[in-house]
């Protein structure tokens, strides 16, 4: 192994042998949006066919078992940090493989393109496969979590060891190129955006 | 056996226009292959065209990879210590044989007979999965397009979607006769069919302990592996299994965090036509009690990195829109190319990493359009660089008649009298116009023209003798 | 702008086989109120052999070029190929194999090179050129005029002040026809499947005759609609730019 190491390293250098200045990167794009466009989100997110729910901080708890009762889902597990408002005890379960479906936090949201950022070390997000797993995945997004654009979200992120980005239901465009929601990943993906 | 320096077999194929005549032949595949272009070329178009900074964000892309190429031994260096510091085991690999070689020990070891794979272009470049059943462990294919083509024992014809050379039709012929457990009467809606392979590979993502994926991106300062994907195969064998080996090529470093702003925009909008992938996943060392594993490899890659003409083909992020976007590629399809790596960006890879002299006949399959040029995200001048690579062909193939051709041309063009005397013997050419105004066969090579096209009768003055009279 | 003296670069296929379209380039200027000077010492841009991979021996193409130019005060040429050429090659190529000189006295001539739209529209300032063309016409921008060259909708600009001409749109008009050069032999199959899409498109607009900046690709395409017997005529920009009610070009069917 250090033989393959010491040698690709060899090559390396020999190849830059004339070492090329490394070029100044052009920053000339938007690297800063600010806090996001609600709405744009919510349309962004309802382009992935996501479902979208509007509420406000009073009403989230509301709104989530609205969500839930209208998927029909008597049992559904939760982040642990999740609070207990949003999902009552009654229908909180502790199995992601049998449960049908898990509700969680995230820790930023971009508008611009409709995508949520899960962290994984973050107790109301949870362990990967937690969200993985059931077929439905709520999300309850708080307004100062949504940011404009991907550099403000990437910004946010730093340091943020284990992360998932989720835009959408989980889909394939391997068929004929022809986009279909539902794959391997939850095949629905249900966003609660508290104004 | 294989010695080192012996270009991967998954790198060359027959010669591309000898293939590309097979492959032209064949009328379904020219269907699929125009519907799933022009679809995807629609929706690259209205996505990029909604983003006001593109331009900027195009020039940052390639400035960032530049940079990371300037300093690559530093950036390695540096990526290696993140990973080993949070607990990943770093191995190395200087070509296909030895790569392929260094993960089947390290999945045997772990005693397992079956690994699920995320889709990963290193992989197939190395050839692990036939490496893998060579040791007795059998390799499956998690990724939609990747499973079609492994149970149709295929070989893929695109970078992003392996299987586009299929139409449904015969990917449901496919399942229901090589799919163990599959629905007897399966329909053949996408929609169908992606849940049939839902149902199949869920067991799988579930019981089977050895992963094996590539990264789209390696951030050096902090050890971050980035996949970017859509279904969630890439998440479930991220996740579930205890051990991951990731595949990665060394060009594929950025030097940090920030920079993933840049390609998070760049990539998903030029490959799949969408805002964003429905999944990213990030990971800085094992997670959640994994074991994990990073293989850096070269295979070819120094090399390229060495020709100062050639080296900007590894910005390549394998987004896929040079492909999408080619005429040659739209009418041919990947198989003709006979590289895991086809299309525009294809036809320079694959011959840098062989060397030219393996892969003489990919520099010419471009008709030198330019579109690829255009739609890279990270603004490779594919045009010049096959122009390049075309001179090493020249340079290092023996004096033929097209040499012997060129050399003479050149001699008459470079002195006005000798051009225009060789125009004059041209008009001879008028004996060859057995209709009034063309020329309907010529001998070869110039009956490759007239096979399909007239060629105009030459004129009795050519221009310049017409100035003199004038 | 009045009274340019331009000198024209006719190209090796204009002069040895489309003779026409040289003609018609000297009488659209000169009746524009330009003077027409055409070096005697030009050849060929070398295009053919950079882009086989012969750029060395292009090296004394591109002096000859230079050289024949190197008085000029404003260069023209007919195509959007050779132009891109001499304004993106010859210096990189001279630079590589021919030395510092003539790489820097390949830009000074490749700055004052302009492909016929581009001179029309951008240096002389007309896009009405009195010219009178009563036929359906079609225009397929060709590669290097457009993604080399940038030349954008100049030529459709010149073409819809045309007297009396029935432009029609070419659906997929930015795919290549296939020509290529060289590739046009060395991957003669994949070449003619994708000029058989471009002929395809061309009839189906109705068009009588189909245009296009260079010689080159309407010798692929016009050879191609020949063996088809398809009734449609390729004619170059610079003779539909030139034809005029006293002066109308005769357009036959094949």
């Amino acid at each position: 192994m250090s033989t393959a190491r010491a040698e690709v390293l060899r090559r390396v250098r020999a190849a830059l042998a004339h070492r090329p200045p490394a070029p100044d990167v052009p920053r000339d794009y938007r690297r800063s949006g600010g806090p996001g466009d609600l709405d744009l989100f919510a349309d962004r997110l309802r382009d992935y066919r996501a479902r979208v729910r509007l509420t406000t901080p009073d009403e989230v708890t509301a709104a989530v078992v609205a969500a839930l009762r209208e998927r029909g889902l008597r049992q559904v597990v939760a982040a642990p940090g999740v609070p207990a408002a949003w999902v009552p005890d009654d229908i909180r379960s502790d199995d992601h493989h049998t449960a049908g479906g898990v509700v969680t936090a995230c820790h930023v949201a971009i508008a611009e393109t409709g995508t949520i950022v899960l962290d994984h070390d973050a107790r109301d997000q949870g362990a990967r496969a937690l969200t993985l797993l059931p077929d439905y995945h709520l999300v309850v997004v708080r307004r100062e979590q949504v940011v404009a654009g991907v550099p403000d979200a990437v910004a946010a992120l730093a340091g943020v060891r284990t992360q998932t980005w989720v835009s959408g239901p989980s889909a394939t465009s391997d068929i004929e190129l022809e986009r279909v929601e539902g794959v391997h990943g939850p095949r629905t993906l249900e966003v609660v955006v508290v104004r | 056996m294989t010695f080192l320096g012996m270009p991967s077999r998954n790198l060359v194929g027959e010669p591309f226009p000898r293939a590309a005549r097979a492959a032209l032949g064949n009328a379904q595949l020219r269907r699929n292959l125009a519907k799933a272009t022009g679809t995807i070329r629609a929706k690259r178009a209205s996505v990029v065209a909604e983003v006001p900074d593109w331009a900027g964000l195009r020039a940052a892309g390639a400035a960032i990879k530049d940079a990371v190429l300037a300093d690559l031994d530093t950036h390695l260096l540096r990526l290696e210590e993140a990973l080993t510091a949070r607990g990943t085991t770093v191995h190395w690999a200087r070509d296909a044989e030895e790569a392929a070689r260094v993960v089947t020990e390290l999945v045997t070891a772990t005693g397992t007979t079956e690994v699920i794979k995320v889709k990963s272009m290193a992989t197939a470049e190395i050839g692990l999965n036939d490496a893998l059943a060579a040791a007795g462990v059998r390799a499956v294919e998690t990724d939609l397009a990747e499973l079609i083509v492994q149970l149709g024992d295929d070989r893929p014809s695109h970078i992003l979607v392996p299987a586009i050379h299929r139409g449904r039709a015969e990917i449901r012929d496919l399942f229901r006769r090589e799919m163990p457990g599959v629905d007897p009467d399966l329909p053949d809606d996408p929609a169908a069919l992606a849940e049939a392979a839902r149902r199949y590979l869920r067991h799988k993502f579930t019981t089977v302990d050895v992963a094996i994926s590539g990264a789209n991106f390696a951030v050096a300062d902090s050890g971050a592996l980035v996949v970017v994907e859509s279904e969630g195969n890439g998440r479930m064998c991220l996740t579930l299994p205890r051990t991951l080996i990731s595949v990665v090529g060394i060009e594929k470093l950025v030097p940090t965090w920030q920079d993933l702003e840049v390609f998070l925009q760049l990539l998903p909008r030029s490959s799949t036509g969408e805002r964003m992938n429905p999944y990213t996943s990030v990971w800085t060392g094992p997670t959640e009690g994994q074991t994990s594993h990073v293989v850096l490899v070269d295979n070819g890659r120094t090399a390229t990195l060495a020709d100062p003409r050639g080296r900007a083909a590894l910005r390549c992020i394998r987004c896929s829109a040079c492909l999408n976007s080619c005429p040659v590629y739209e009418r041919t399809g990947g198989h003709a190319y006979g590289s895991v790596y086809p299309g525009p960006i294809g036809a320079v890879l694959s011959p840098q990493l062989t060397g030219v002299r393996h892969n003489k006949t990919l520099p010419f399959a471009s008709s030198l359009c330019g579109v690829c040029y255009d739609v890279c995200p990270v603004a490779i001048d594919i045009p010049s660089m096959l122009v390049h690579l075309r001179g090493e062909v020249a340079r290092t193939t023996a004096p033929n008649a097209e040499s012997a051709a060129m050399r003479a041309l050149a001699w008459a063009m470079s002195d006005s009298r000798r051009w225009a005397r060789a125009l004059r013997a041209g008009r001879l050419g008028r004996a060859l116009g057995r209709r009034r105004d063309r020329i309907g066969r010529l001998p070869p090579p110039l009956s490759a023209w007239t096979d399909a096209r007239d060629l105009p009768r030459p004129p009795r003055q050519t221009f310049r003798d017409w100035w003199e009279t004038r | 702008m009045s009274g340019v003296r331009v000198a024209l670069f006719v190209t090796c296929l204009v002069d040895g086989l489309f003779p026409d379209v040289g003609k018609a380039t000297v009488t659209l200027l000169e009746r524009l109120g330009h003077e027409v000077v055409v070096p005697r010492g030009q050849t060929c841009c070398g295009q053919m052999h950079v882009n086989t991979g012969y750029a060395r021996q292009a090296v004394p193409i591109i002096r000859n070029h230079v050289e024949a130019f190197a008085d000029a005060d404003v260069v023209v040429t007919p195509s959007g190929s050779c132009a891109g050429s001499i304004r993106h090659q010859h210096a990189d190529v001279a630079a590589e194999h021919g030395g510092r000189r003539l790489a820097a006295a390949a830009e000074e001539v490749a700055g004052k090179t302009y492909e016929l739209s581009e001179f029309l529209v951008d240096v002389l300032g007309v896009t009405d050129v009195g010219a009178y063309f009563p036929h359906r016409v079609t225009y397929h921008p060709t590669c290097h005029s457009l993604r080399i060259l940038r030349v954008g909708d100049r030529p459709l600009r010149l073409l819809r002040e045309v007297r009396g001409i029935d432009l029609v749109e070419l659906p997929s008009a930015d795919t290549c026809c296939g020509f290529g050069g060289t590739f046009a032999l060395k991957n003669a199959d994949t070449s003619t499947a994708m000029l058989a899409d471009k002929m395809t498109n061309i009839v189906g607009t109705g068009a009588r005759v189909v245009t296009a900046g260079d010689a080159s690709c309407l010798m692929h395409i016009g050879g191609g609609l020949s063996r088809l017997r398809a009734g449609v005529r390729p004619v170059h920009l610079a003779q539909v730019l030139a034809s005029t009610a006293a002066a109308p070009m005769a357009v036959a069917v094949r």
